[in-house]
């Protein structure tokens, strides 16, 4: 087999998205556009109480005279939201008792995605709440869940059964009006997950939720809020995957998190939308807003694994405004063909002798933009603040880009700020030790990615990273130059 | 075991192999002496199927079959192995894994299942411990921060595991200590059988002290300009190549 620059990078190209199906389901699927009456609509269609639907048109207000942001490194026709499907929901949606009487049609994609429902049953301990196109269609191990009194349940349950939990933190971490992005959310999100775990409890198995864009035109605005209170512990898993589409489709979600004194919350992420084909066309656009508080005591780690997207616009944040709280980010995002990214986190040093660390690992291959974009701000009562980061590159051929933009905003003397960068390339050289091994190039690739992207492979449980490896050999095979 | 005819070989137009001959039977061991830029590297590469050189005239045969249209893994998986002059780093890529990796990956291209984990752990065991390889070491990245006796040594460990038809080692003295050079070629000799070859390329005969060649070839300028038997690596360690120069000059 060839391993030439060249011939490496046809080779390259020629790697289709392998999970580019989209189920059949019927749906109930809203007009196009977007004005305060789809926002009381969307409301209404899922029977909130009257604070929820005047919380959703408040941000729909502010949204309104938002501009959409420009400055992330990324380019790309901006969204026509006025030609957006806001809400769609599969037709079929009572719940299930059992996952036998979940719609075939769905039971089939997620055999095609390799993660049936079958196969999740059986992996011990992992309850799954399946977010499909907005509205949840099967929550599962709930019972042992509340047995220890934790509720895990979508976030449209969770306005209904528990809306003193919902008023009492929604929008307290990201507010309405945080973002462009977030306003919309706030004002339009469909569905997402609810998680509480009570105080001095440990959340006796992973939290996982599917996701799965899957209507042509409709974005999807999810929510999901985690509260953990004092001396709780959660760890949490994200993952996604999109079918192949042609025109672009936003993705515009809101995570809060909230961890209270002595609390701890793991967030893992595994994403992997559709990328665009290779002439950098069609693709999913994720805009998010993801963050997290920390009160005293408290840890929250991100780790996220991204293939996917054709623009991710995405920064993962800690706010450490407990005492001694812990806030950790760990990610690999790896861009292909035209793939752009901008990633990163923020984290905020409010409280004495907070801590973060930032591991940051970028893959670009292709022609693809990956950028690194963090912000470490140490306010000035924040006495012994430490942050330590880590922005490492590998880089794939010569067309393609990494970048880091690492900002430092320190305004106590008594803070520590460790910064560490590093580009490489995967070598020819390496390539031919592994095929004289007997290790195929594509193998070779995996594996040497994988070695690159081991200290953030090893925060996943265990069975999240085994899917993040096969992502990122699916979506590198055949890469290197 | 491996026949070279009239072997041409070049990079960027500039003719760097010019017509090797060379025939290794089962069971032998032969030693490839010679200056610096002379071209044993490039042999080697070449045997590998490295395709950064242009392969002109000439053919490669192991065991009859032509590789000229094998991958470098293919080759591999046909039992060619070459112990690198400069090993590459592989960060994060532990030595364990690295092993698992091309083992399973030589039993799949022979439609055999996966090594059971209890018998790889079994063979990691036994061939680090005859090549007195501290188990530590085998969970850190491959050859990172390796000193360069530490990189020789795990190239004959991976030989070890591997168990070639045909063992290229380029320069595996260069970098070893007097014990580590004992240790390896030790290792080195308990891998010689009847059913496979050996080719050793070396500067000094220092190293053929210890494994001893059948025969020993002089390569100088891109030609084998001399064989003999190991007296022949005595005779260098005395005289230099200046002599032979000389003669291939004639
Ligand atoms: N990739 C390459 N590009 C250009 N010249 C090369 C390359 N590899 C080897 N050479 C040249 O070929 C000659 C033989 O090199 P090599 O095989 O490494 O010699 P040896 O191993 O005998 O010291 C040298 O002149 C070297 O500079
Ligand atoms: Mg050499």
């Amino acid at each position: 087999m060839a391993y030439t620059e060249e011939e490496l990078k046809k080779e390259l190209e020629t790697k289709e998205y392998e999970y580019g199906f989209y189920t059949d389901i019927e749906s109930d699927t809203f007009p196009k556009g977007l004005n305060e009456d789809i926002v009381v609509a969307i409301s209404k269609k899922k029977e909130e109480p009257d604070w929820m639907t005047k919380w959703r048109l408040e941000a729909f207000r502010a949204w309104k005279q938002m501009e959409e942001p420009e400055w992330a490194n990324v380019k790309y026709q901006k969204p026509d939201f006025q030609n957006i499907s806001y809400y769609s929901a599969p037709n079929k949606k009572p719940k299930y008792d059992s996952l036998d009487e979940v719609d075939p049609e769905l039971l089939d994609t997620f055999k095609k995605l390799g993660i049936s429902v079958d196969e999740q049953k059986k992996l011990a301990g992992v309850a799954v709440d399946i977010v499909m196109d907005s509205v949840s269609v099967a929550t599962t191990f709930k019972k042992t869940l509340a047995e220890k009194g934790i509720i895990f349940c979508s976030i449209s349950e969770a306005i209904k059964e528990h809306p003193e939990l919902v008023k009492k933190y929604l929008g307290t971490v990201v507010p309405q009006k945080d973002n462009f992005y977030a306003a919309l959310n706030s004002a339009v999100f469909s569905d997402g997950s609810f998680c509480y775990i009570p105080k001095g409890v440990r959340c006796p198995m992973e939290l996982s939720t599917y996701f799965r864009i899957n209507q042509a035109g409709t974005g999807q605005f999810e929510r999901t809020l985690v509260i953990a209170e004092e001396g709780s512990y959660v760890s949490y898993l994200e993952g996604c995957t999109a079918p192949m589409r042609d025109e672009n489709q936003l993705h515009a979600a809101v995570v809060e998190l909230i961890a209270l004194d002595n609390a701890e919350i793991k967030y893992s992420t595994v994403q992997n939308w559709f990328p665009g084909n290779k002439e950098g066309k069609g693709g999913v656009y994720n805009f998010v807003t993801k963050r997290g508080l920390c009160e005293k005591h408290a840890k929250i780690s991100w780790t996220q694994v991204e293939t996917g997207s054709a623009v991710t616009w995405k920064y993962p944040s800690c706010i450490l405004k407990g005492d001694y709280s812990i806030g950790e980010f760990y990610s690999i995002a790896v861009t292909n063909n035209f793939q752009q990214a901008d990633t990163g986190t923020k984290m905020v040093h409010l409280g004495k002798n907070t801590k973060s660390t930032i591991i940051s690992k970028g893959i670009s291959a292709g022609q693809s933009q990956n950028s690194y974009r963090g912000l470490v701000q140490v306010n000035s009562r924040a006495e012994n603040a430490r942050n330590f980061s880590q922005c490492d590159s590998l880089l794939m051929g010569n067309r393609c880009g990494a970048h880091t933009f690492p900002y430092i905003e320190v305004k106590n003397k008594s803070a520590q700020i460790e910064h560490e960068a590093t580009t490489s390339k995967i070598g020819e050289d390496q390539i031919f030790y592994c095929n004289q091994r007997g290790i195929d190039t594509e193998k070779a690739i995996a594996l040497i990615v994988n070695g690159f992207s081991k200290e953030v492979l090893n925060k996943l449980p265990m069975e999240f990273a085994v899917e993040a490896q096969k992502l990122l050999e699916i979506s590198l095979e055949g890469s290197v130059g | 075991m491996l026949e070279i005819k009239n072997l041409h070989a070049s990079v960027d137009d500039k003719e760097i192999l010019k017509g090797i001959n060379l025939k290794v039977n089962a069971g032998e061991v032969h030693a490839i002496m010679g200056p610096n830029g002379s071209g044993k590297s490039t042999l080697a590469e070449v045997i590998a199927g490295q395709e950064e050189f242009e392969v002109g005239e000439g053919s490669i045969l192991l065991e009859g079959e032509d590789l000229e249209e094998l991958s470098p893994e293919e080759r591999a998986h046909k039992g060619v192995f070459l112990s690198f002059q400069y090993p590459v780093e592989i960060p994060g890529v532990s030595v364990t894994n690295f092993m698992k990796t091309a083992i399973n990956e030589s039993r799949k291209a022979q439609g055999l299942e996966d090594m059971p984990a209890n018998e790889m752990l079994k063979k990691i065991r036994e061939k680090s411990e005859m090549l007195e390889i501290d188990r530590k070491f085998l969970s850190r990245s491959l050859n990172e921060g390796f000193s360069g006796g530490e990189k020789k040594r795990n190239e004959i460990f991976q030989m070890a595991m591997m168990e070639p038809k045909l063992a290229i080692l380029d320069e595996t003295d260069s970098g070893l200590d007097i014990d580590a050079l004992r240790i390896v070629s030790n290792g080195v000799n308990k891998l010689r059988s009847k059913d496979n070859a050996i080719i050793v390329i070396t500067h000094y005969q220092r190293l053929l002290e210890y494994i001893v060649p059948d025969f020993v070839h002089v390569l100088y300028n891109g030609k084998i300009v001399k064989s003999g038997t190991k007296e022949l690596a005595l005779e260098l360690e005395e005289k230099g190549y200046d002599w032979l120069k000389e003669e291939a000059a004639v």
